[in-house]
């Protein structure tokens, strides 16, 4: 059976959700092969394993840190010319992306990117997207080279499927060419212990309705009471009130969870792209005209300084 | 000697419009009326503010790849400020994909010379966010990608890039292909005399022939990618809606309730 690399992400080797998406994804066309890049493999292997990776390819270099992306291609590439992969996929964040595209004109590739469904073809992997804000889905293929595919999180349930997950060492040569951009520093960011955005299963944001930094408590209580991600409309990111790392939409994080709930978000299509193939959406705004009603499956009108406390106290009692 | 930057910029389906595909699974550019992508404002506002921090010894070209109304994106970005345009334009570029364009825009930039190309974070019809790479990885220099803030010193670049785990402080000799986020600053408006001073300003038209480009290497037909489907999606059903008259929190905690969310 054809082999599929899949690109491994992770924190010091703890592997994150959307790897083990990948892994389950790249079972439907091939054997996964994951490659992890810098340190903590050994922790990482045993995770990949169970998820179904044949064997786990590793290289630990400081120039994956010290260097912007090109390192790693240059490790991604030295996998594929020793696997030969029926395809390659990576998550769709922004170095999963970057890395992907580079690769892909390296090795006469075409990329396809933000599938958020993968399935095997008669000509090749068939990836799903959803393009336009979502109101198309479309069914693409690669048609030049070993397809390069990257995937968006929660596009899958990651399935259990025991597989060797033999750890091999995978001979780098980090070029020259790839030391251009250097890493001067790089600060971590810190940890709110709320899931991240683009894979946690609830989404609980936040807009202009909000009005004010001193009102996003309300948002991150009722987020709390149901173990969910803050997010933020572009109007709340712009006048300061929530970071820009949280910010749902067009030119922010594009999530896709089973609920998502919109508190005072009127629902501007720059908003409804970036949530618009979430499983669920509620929303809670004061103008019954807002486009946002459009989408949901249950609307409140009314005031969400009144609403959402309401229900976080419900969801509270209820949860005991 | 003076700084050669170069905006690479898209001109786009108008993203609060009706956005089709075409017969032929491409874009449909008829039934919409088309504008520069609001993230390539960002780009070309930092190629102002990097000539500006250089005292004018800059020179800035907006480059793209499109059909003839393209030529509209770059008027925009020549009122705002830029100096001069290139046009890519030719019919055999119909359904270029990423990996093509990139292609173009390399040997387009090689030909126009640089020693800075700017770029938004992504397109706003496509959104792939992959051009930069693809550029750096074409022309052989460093990316600088995903910036929010970005400064040219002395033959350096240097940028903030926040990524999803950490923020990062990013450095790189020129040349080099830098993207923007729209976080790196407000695109200024073209003013009265700015938009006076562009119609003007030289706009240099190029074909497939004047960059070396086989026609088979690019379109439709030259493309690494197909999409074989284009469905519209159903519009979502009508959901329940209720007006909050005191039960509002408990309503809706009932629905949630109901769909095993809490």
């Amino acid at each position: 059976m054809a082999e599929v690399l899949v690109y491994v992400d992770h924190v010091d080797g703890a592997v994150r959700k959307p790897t083990l998406e990948l892994l389950t994804l790249a079972r439907r066309i091939g054997e996964p092969v994951a490659v992890h890049l810098g340190p903590g493999a050994d922790t990482a292997a045993a995770t990949l394993a169970e998820h179904g990776a044949v064997k786990v390819l590793t290289a630990d270099a400081p120039e994956f840190a010290d260097y912007l992306v090109a390192p790693k291609v240059d490790a991604l590439q030295a996998a594929y010319e020793a696997v030969s992969p029926a395809a390659v996929l990576l998550p769709s964040s922004t170095e999963g992306k970057e890395i992907g595209a580079r690769l892909a004109v390296r090795i006469g590739s075409g990329i396809i990117t933000d599938a958020v469904d993968l399935e095997a073809g008669d000509e090749g992997p068939v990836a799903t997207q959803s393009v336009f804000a979502a109101s198309y889905t479309t069914k693409s293929r690669i048609t030049k080279g070993t397809p390069v595919i990257t995937v968006k999180p929660n596009s899958a349930a990651p399935e259990a499927a025991p597989a060797a997950g033999t750890v091999e060492q995978l001979a780098v040569t980090v070029a020259e060419t790839s030391k251009g951009t250097k890493v001067v520093s790089r600060t971590p960011r810190e940890s709110t212990g709320r899931p991240e955005l683009t894979e946690a299963a609830i989404v609980v944001s936040g807009g202009r309705g909000v009005n004010g930094a001193e009102n996003f408590p309300v948002i991150e209580a009722l987020a709390d009471s149901l173990g969910a991600a803050v997010g933020a409309s572009r109007a709340a990111v712009d006048a300061g009130w929530y970071p820009h790392t949280n910010q749902v939409g067009q030119t922010g994080k594009s999530v896709s969870p089973q609920l998502y709930i919109a508190a005072g978000i009127s629902g501007a299509i720059q908003h409804r792209a970036g949530m618009q193939t979430s499983k669920t959406i509620v929303a809670i705004n004061k103008d019954a005209e807002a486009p946002i009603f459009d989408l949901v499956d249950y609307g409140v009108v009314g005031d969400l300084f009144e609403v959402v406390p309401a229900l976080t106290d419900e969801v509270k009692s209820r949860k005991g | 000697m003076s700084l050669r930057i170069v905006v690479c910029v898209k001109y786009v389906p108008d993203a609060t419009g009706d956005r089709h595909f075409a017969e032929d699974l491409t874009v449909d550019r008829d039934d919409v009326d088309g504008l520069l992508s609001e993230l390539d404002e960002y780009a070309v506002e930092q190629a102002l503010q990097i000539k500006e921090a250089a005292d004018g010894d800059a020179e800035i070209t907006v480059l793209t790849v499109g059909p003839e109304d393209a030529n509209d994106a770059l008027r925009k970005a020549l009122s705002m400020g830029a100096d001069k345009g290139v046009h890519v334009e030719d019919d055999d570029l119909h359904g270029t994909d990423a990996l093509g364009t990139s292609l173009v825009l390399a040997k387009a930039i090689e030909k126009t010379g640089y020693d800075l190309v700017v770029c938004g974070m992504a397109s706003t019809d496509g959104t792939m966010g992959v051009l930069p790479a693809l550029l750096a990885e074409r022309l052989g220099v460093p990316q600088v990608t995903q910036l929010s803030e970005v400064s040219v010193e002395g033959g350096t670049v240097k940028g903030r890039r926040d990524g999803d785990t950490a923020t990062e402080q990013l450095e790189a000799s020129l040349p080099a292909v830098v993207s923007v986020t729209d976080q790196s600053g407000e695109a200024r408006y073209p003013s009265f005399k700015g938009i006076m001073a562009a119609k003007k300003k030289p706009v240099e038209s190029l074909d497939l022939d004047d960059l070396d480009i086989e026609a088979d290497e690019v379109g439709l037909a030259g493309a690494w990618t197909k999409v074989d489907e284009a469905a519209e999606r159903p519009a979502r059903t009508a959901g329940t809606i209720v007006k909050d008259e005191g039960e509002g929190g408990k309503q809706l905690a009932e629905f949630l309730a109901g769909q095993k969310f809490i």
